[in-house]
């Protein structure tokens, strides 16, 4: 199969799907490649170096669209490259198959392929494909990159000859991808990192990075972020309320704030806010990761960097990642590598699209003529659901109290409805028509050694388990008793067999109490 | 049976056994706690001999003597790792002796009934008053031995309640005999000096419970024929019922779940013994069944806690089918070299040691104490963490570290410890495999679900010291060996441990 990687014809796009690193991997697969002359030159590859590991150079993107099988690219194709596409090709790129409906209607008309990079699953046999990811990783390090080139001041705080430098404090909302690579950058930096997110089960993750989770005084149930594949969901207007208040709180203290709060398929959420960035110092630096989608801050203008009346520098680029065009090239043509990888199972130049592959089904947005969008639910969950956590809680004395109580009064209830259950039990026996005296007698002390026993037991240590079963076993040869008491009796087989029980009895007894003593002995104080 | 000195020595020994089995809450009262019970029984068995049983005293010790000396090879021979096969056989006894008891009762009740037929009387006739049983001649009387005298006095509706204790005296004791035969075979594996060959895995015959249940119903008609008079071969067909429920019931249990089933059987031999109590009017016999009994349902109960499965489910054999598909398990198993070990564990500061069934078959605690010595020597934190199900029997791990002399206050029961992990270098686990399970908690499908677990994994590394790649007795996938921070250190755990000691500096 020939894959042709052409020209990102969007504004400002320098990215390339195909570096020679990968092609060099794809033609193992058995795979010829083509790129359009120039694609990689913004990456920093030049169309030598393609040449150099056998990739043939197309002078112009309507032949590498004619001749590629295969086409990989970096953005949804524009509407010359959606009449270019063609019955039986596989185009690879990021498609949002919500913003792009119409593109992908047209092209499953056309009986083209279309696999969507962001529609791959997030399972861990997906992760070396998942573009997403590796886009957002590097957004992120840009992110703090971005922040710092526009920050006055070090990140890291500073004793010096020439006076004492205070560290910088950086808050990153969203620990996503994007949010944690943020995090990893600003600490390595030397910043005081603090991170925000609405999945509480991440403060882990984010501890682990070295910046510190921000709490929130809230309690909600709130949606296990591994309901929806890993990625936040709407928060209740109550915990907005709650999470904007924290931030309020915030605002004056810190220098940096990196947002990086996104929704699949939504508008970005507004986090902050004008008035926080009222109050923020003169020179701190607002970064919006979100701007494509609105931004998390309302003054956030797509693409733009912008000053305000305060002094404070809010950042909304959307192209962090082409900003890193060399870096970015090499994840993102590794991401293609494996996906390709995985479409060509034997190895052999040949794609066999397997629509029962859960990855690749979840990919594809348009096959064989029909809109395949959206996938069935991925057979594997995408992550493990996190068994819930109960959060050590302070009790006030008054909770406390009121829970003892109501331990009691259940103990109490269960305690009564036993005794209820006992005595009535030994009544109805009491009862019975004709019941002797002689064997209620016995019945009596038969329910109190009973009753004794359990008192006893309960409070037996565990590691004693072992010698309990042992002393039990002796005692209980007990038997040996009836077994004495019979032996005296004239007729011979009585005698045989009170014998063999008092025999067998003894071998209990006395291996029974021996057996506990070796044991206990054993059984010493450092 | 009316000697009052008899009766007071038996509340003298019933309240030791009682004091011996409270004594068992802690290590070194447990010590005296085993002084009480060896008194509480020589005052019952001595008091005994010179009341109601002076009959034949003389064989009666003899007889007592020579149990003495086959106990005492048993108990000193024993290797602490066998524990739970002694304690096991040693059940089978109890429950034999109550069903040769039991049918002993049954042929003195006939043999009353003999003596009344050849007088012209009816045994168990009431007199005018209506309660007290028509007495035979006093020179017959006086002539029975003090078990006949007591039958003798009974009236008939004495005499059938007494039948039915006894019955369920022998069914019990049957059903725990062959029980514990089978759970000895089970324990013992291919070690068992028993004539037959016997799988340790769950088995059943064809018609499963079906089978169990029809001897249990079976067993209740021949109560009612045995009642309503048939004579004493219902009451032999009863005892084979028993026997193969016994024998069916703990077949069809795997050995994972041996712990319940050796407690179980505790409690049952205690039950035999009330019930025979009762059949002889002995209240010392009552007393001790009934503390023995329910011993050994709280052992059961515990144990069934810590599986978090059903007394039932257990009983019925086998786990349950699992709800739906396992998660599959992504990743693989990395295995280490002894060297590995060492480095880490030279390395690290804490460190918690989990014993299971494993190093008990590979005798290797003497290895881990030795290892454990040399480890708290270099001043470092060693603690063992126990799961309430590790080994074959309840405390089965604890007893062989302190054979290996571990002092037992570095080792820790489960909830001690669990919360320690986190901030624990190296966790090592010896021959356990379902306890430190990680799908209990995270895949509801798993068999296990919801069974508490040791979170070893939470710990900065941890070791797996296996025999090779295959599932535990439960036969679940482990997750835990595939996970990122574990390394697999196969081997068998005593060569294994040898190798490493010399490594530890």
């Amino acid at each position: 199969m020939k894959i042709g990687t052409p020209k990102e014809t969007f504004a400002g796009e320098r990215r390339v799907a195909m570096t020679p690193e990968s092609a060099t991997a794809l033609q193992k697969l058995g795979h010829t490649c083509l790129i359009e002359t120039g694609a990689g030159l913004e990456a920093g590859f030049s169309d030598a170096t393609y040449k150099d590991v056998g990739v043939e150079v197309v002078k112009t993107a309507a032949a590498l669209w004619k001749a590629a099988d295969v086409v990989a690219k970096m953005r949804a194709p524009d509407a010359t490259e959606m009449k270019r596409l063609r019955e039986g090709q596989t185009l690879i790129s990021f498609f949002s198959p919500v913003a792009d409906e119409k593109k992908m209607a047209a092209a499953a008309e056309k009986g083209a392929t279309v696999v969507a990079m962001e529609m791959i699953p997030r399972i861990s046999r997906a992760q070396k494909m998942d573009a997403l990811s590796s886009m957002a990783n590097i957004a992120g390090y840009r992110a703090v990159i971005e922040a710092g080139n526009n920050f006055g001041r070090f990140f890291t705080g500073q004793i010096t000859a020439a006076g004492k430098v205070p560290p910088a404090k950086v808050l990153v909302v969203g620990a996503g991808v994007a949010g944690l690579a943020a995090i990893g950058t600003s600490t390595s930096l030397g910043a005081i990192t603090y991170a925000f997110d609405v999945r509480p089960e991440v403060a882990e993750q984010v501890e682990s990075m070295g910046a510190e989770f921000v709490y929130l005084d809230f309690e909600e149930e709130q949606t296990d972020g591994a309901a929806t594949g890993g990625y936040a969901s709407v928060s209740s207007p109550e915990f907005r309320e709650a999470q904007l208040a924290k931030f309020r709180e915030l605002a004056p203290e810190v220098d940096i704030v990196i947002t990086t709060a996104l929704i699949p398929n939504r508008e970005a959420p507004e986090l902050w806010t004008e008035d926080m960035v009222a109050a923020m110092k003169p020179g701190s630096v607002v970064v919006d990761l979100a701007a494509e989608k609105g931004g998390n801050c309302k003054l956030t203008v797509m693409d733009e960097k912008i000053v305000t009346e305060n002094g404070v520098t809010i950042i909304g680029y959307t192209d962090f990642p082409s900003r890193m065009a060399t870096q970015s090239s090499n994840l993102y043509a590794t991401n293609i590598r494996h996906l390709m990888t995985d479409l060509t199972p034997e190895k052999d130049g040949v794609i066999n699209h397997n629509m029962e592959d859960d990855v690749i089904r979840g990919a594809t947005i348009a096959h064989a003529k029909e809109v395949t969008f959206p996938p069935p639910r991925p057979k594997v969950a995408a992550i493990a659901a996190a068994p819930k956590k109960d959060k050590p809680k302070e009790l006030t004395p008054t909770e406390k109290r009121d829970l003892e109580t109501a331990a009691f009064k259940a103990q109490t209830r269960n305690q009564v409805t036993l005794l209820g259950a006992g005595a009535a039990l030994v009544l109805g026996v009491g009862l019975i028509p004709g019941m002797p005296a002689s064997f209620m007698q016995h019945f009596i002390v038969f329910v109190l050694s009973v009753f004794i026993g359990f008192q006893v037991i309960w409070n037996v240590a565990h590691s004693l388990h072992t010698p309990l079963m042992a002393v039990t076993n002796a005692i209980s040869s007990i038997i040996i008793l009836g077994a004495l008491i019979q032996v005296g009796s004239s007729s011979m087989l009585i005698t045989l067999l009170g014998g063999l029980g008092i025999l067998m009895a003894s071998v209990n007894i006395f291996g029974g109490f021996l057996v506990t003593r070796r044991m206990l002995a054993m059984f010493q104080k450092s | 049976m009316e000697n009052a000195f008899t009766i007071a020595a038996y509340v003298v020994a019933a309240i030791l056994f009682i004091l011996s089995l409270g004594g068992l809450s802690g290590q070194e009262s447990a010590k005296r706690a085993v002084w009480y019970g060896i008194v509480g029984m020589a005052i019952a068995v001595l008091a005994t001999l010179v009341g109601p049983g002076s009959g034949l005293w003389f064989a009666s010790l003899v007889l007592i003597a020579g149990g003495a000396a086959v106990g005492y090879q048993l108990a000193t021979k024993v290797e602490m790792t066998q524990m739970p096969e002694l304690v096991a056989i040693m059940h089978s006894l109890v429950g034999l002796a109550a069903v040769f008891v039991g049918f002993n009762a049954d042929l003195m009740i006939n043999y009353i009934a003999d003596i009344y037929a050849a007088e012209g009387l009816v045994m168990g006739a009431v007199g005018d008053n209506g309660v007290t049983a028509v007495g035979l001649p006093k020179e017959i009387y006086e002539g029975l031995s003090a078990f006949g005298q007591l039958i003798a006095k009974k009236s008939s509706v004495e005499i059938g309640i007494l039948r039915v204790e006894l019955v369920l005296g022998i069914w019990i004791g049957a059903v725990t005999f062959t029980g514990s035969v089978i759970a000895y075979a089970k324990l013992a594996g291919s070690s068992s000096k028993l004539p037959i060959e016997i799988d340790t895995s769950a088995k059943k015959l064809p018609g499963g419970h079906l089978l169990n249940a029809g001897a249990a119903a079976l067993s209740v008609i021949l109560l009612i024929m045995y009642l309503s008079g048939s004579g004493s071969w219902a009451l032999v067909l009863l005892t084979l019922a028993g026997l193969f429920i016994g024998y069916h019931l703990i077949m069809g249990i795997g050995g994972a779940d041996m712990p319940v089933v050796v407690s179980m059987l505790n409690s049952y031999s205690g039950w035999a013994a009330a019930a025979i109590g009762f059949s002889l009017g002995n209240d010392l016999l009552i007393v001790v069944g009934a503390l023995v009994g329910s011993s050994g349902a709280i052992l059961s109960y515990i144990m069934c806690k810590a599986m978090n499965r059903s007394f039932v489910s257990v009983i019925l054999g086998g786990f349950g089918g699992p709800a739906g598909e396992q998660m599959a398990v992504e990743g693989e198993q990395i295995a280490i070299e002894a060297d590995g070990v060492a480095t880490a564990l030279n390395e690290a500061d804490s460190i918690v040691i989990i014993p299971g069934y494993g190093m008990a078959v590979a005798q290797a605690q003497q290895g881990v104490a030795e290892l454990t010595r040399k480890l708290r020597a270099a001043g470092k934190t060693v603690r063992f963490a126990i799961h309430p199900v590790a080994g074959r029997l309840p405390g089965h791990m604890n007893v062989l570290l302190a054979e290996a002399k571990v002092p037992y206050d570095i080792v820790m029961e489960m909830d001690e410890i669990n919360d320690d992990f986190p901030d624990t270098d190296v966790a090592i686990v010896i021959g356990s495999n379902d306890i430190v399970n990680p799908a209990a908690q995270d895949d509801p499908n798993s068999p296990i679900a919801g069974m508490p677990v040791l979170e070893c994994w939470k710990a900065k590394q941890v070791f797996v010291s296996k025999r090779g790649q295959g599932t535990g007795y439960s036969g679940i996938e482990n997750p835990l060996f595939f996970k990122d921070n574990t390394r697999m250190f196969y081997g068998d755990a005593k060569a294994s441990i040898d190798k490493l000691l010399p490594m530890i500096d």
